[in-house]
């Protein structure tokens, strides 16, 4: 019981964060054309912030399934990482517990608990009711959003519409202090850009994600980086 | 039953279910004892920041023109631009997710009232 209220406590300020940004999302998608109903259920099944407002935003410039689901997959990569990062703290969980524990995997809950876990050791308790939490925020503010729209008529004035940049704009910031990640950023918009005005339609972010990461992540940088690609410690500090 | 649920929808909602939990449950059922390829975590390493800057650059530099097309909107009428500026100063300063999103929107929705 002091696990749950301690997981509740953790997860406050992320479900702060959430209920606005969920329900932006709710706005949009029937905005957009989806069912209060699908919306909701987005919330729950995909949990997924930025890739749930992308998909309303090219839902509405009426893109495919096929197109909304390839940049899902792009932009949800980043989880790969950070799925890999929580191995050494997990590593005795039952097979059933990491099932649902990565279900619940996003980027908030991933640095508030990867936090704790360094600071005061691993509950499964604490962890599993801050991201509980959390993901019945994210969906409560989907579902309100979704029958808001519906109630209310115009809501531009409440700025939701840049709920989805000041979302990657606070993703972006701890990005900023590493030379290397920088740099990657720093292409990703570049490319990005210029595959837009060139005109590749929805296909510049991934365009410009594959040119920029493998750029950054091969390309030798003086002064930046003491190891050489690809030792045993760098792979360790991933 | 399908004007609650369309079946195109669920068919994405599904969709995206999949790849979005693949790419989370993967590494934590799969990496329990090795290590990933130190070249492919390199690679991952560089994902979020370059996937994010791509997302964000052209919401807020860009606009489209009368045929759809994409321009650069380098201009103090581009209000995204401007918000970000200092939803970026925001996030710098208070490390909060929340702070920054609600700046972000709190400045759009100001703009628009001056604007």
């Amino acid at each position: 019981m002091k696990d749950f209220f301690t997981g509740v406590r953790l997860g406050l300020p992320v479900v702060l964060g959430y209920l606005p940004v969920g329900f932006a999302f709710g706005v949009l998608a029937v905005q957009a054309g989806m069912t209060p109903l699908a919306a909701g259920m987005m919330s729950y099944f995909v949990y997924a912030g930025s890739a749930q407002l992308i998909a309303v935003q090219m839902l509405a410039a009426g893109a495919g399934v096929t197109g909304i689901v390839l940049t899902t997959f792009v932009v949800n990569l980043r989880h790969l990482l950070m799925s890999a990062a929580m191995t050494p703290y997990v590593r005795t969980w039952s097979k059933a517990r990491l099932a649902w524990f990565s279900f619940e995997l996003t980027d908030e809950s991933f640095a508030v608990n990867l936090g704790r876990f360094a600071s005061h050791g691993v509950s499964k308790g604490e962890a599993l009711s801050l991201n509980g939490f959390a993901h019945a925020g994210w969906v409560a503010g989907g579902v309100a959003g979704a029958l808001c729209d519906s109630a209310l008529g115009d809501l531009s004035f409440l700025g939701l519409d840049f709920a989805l940049p000041g979302m990657f704009i606070s993703l972006l910031l701890p990005h900023v202090y590493l030379p290397r990640r920088l740099f990657a950023l720093c292409l990703g918009a570049a490319f990005s850009l210029i595959f837009a005005l060139l005109g590749a339609g929805q296909w510049n972010v991934m365009l410009a994600t594959i040119c920029a990461a493998t750029l950054a992540a091969f390309m030798p940088l003086p002064g930046t980086d003491k190891r050489r690609p690809g030792t045993q410690r760098e792979a360790a500090c991933g | 039953m399908a004007e609650l649920l369309p079946p195109e929808q669920l068919l994405l909602i599904a969709g995206m279910a999949l790849v979005t939990y693949l790419a989370r449950v993967t590494p934590l059922l799969l990496l329990s004892s090795r290590q990933l390829n130190p070249h492919l975590m390199r690679w991952l390493e560089m994902v979020p920041p370059a996937v994010l800057a791509a997302l964000l650059a052209p919401e807020i530099l860009l606009r489209s023109g009368d045929k759809g097309e994409q321009l650069l909107f380098l201009s103090t009428d581009n209000i995204f631009l401007l918000a970000a500026l200092i939803t970026f100063i925001a996030g710098w300063l208070t490390k909060s997710f929340f702070a920054t999103v609600a700046v972000g929107m709190g400045t759009v929705s100001l703009l628009r009232w001056l604007m």
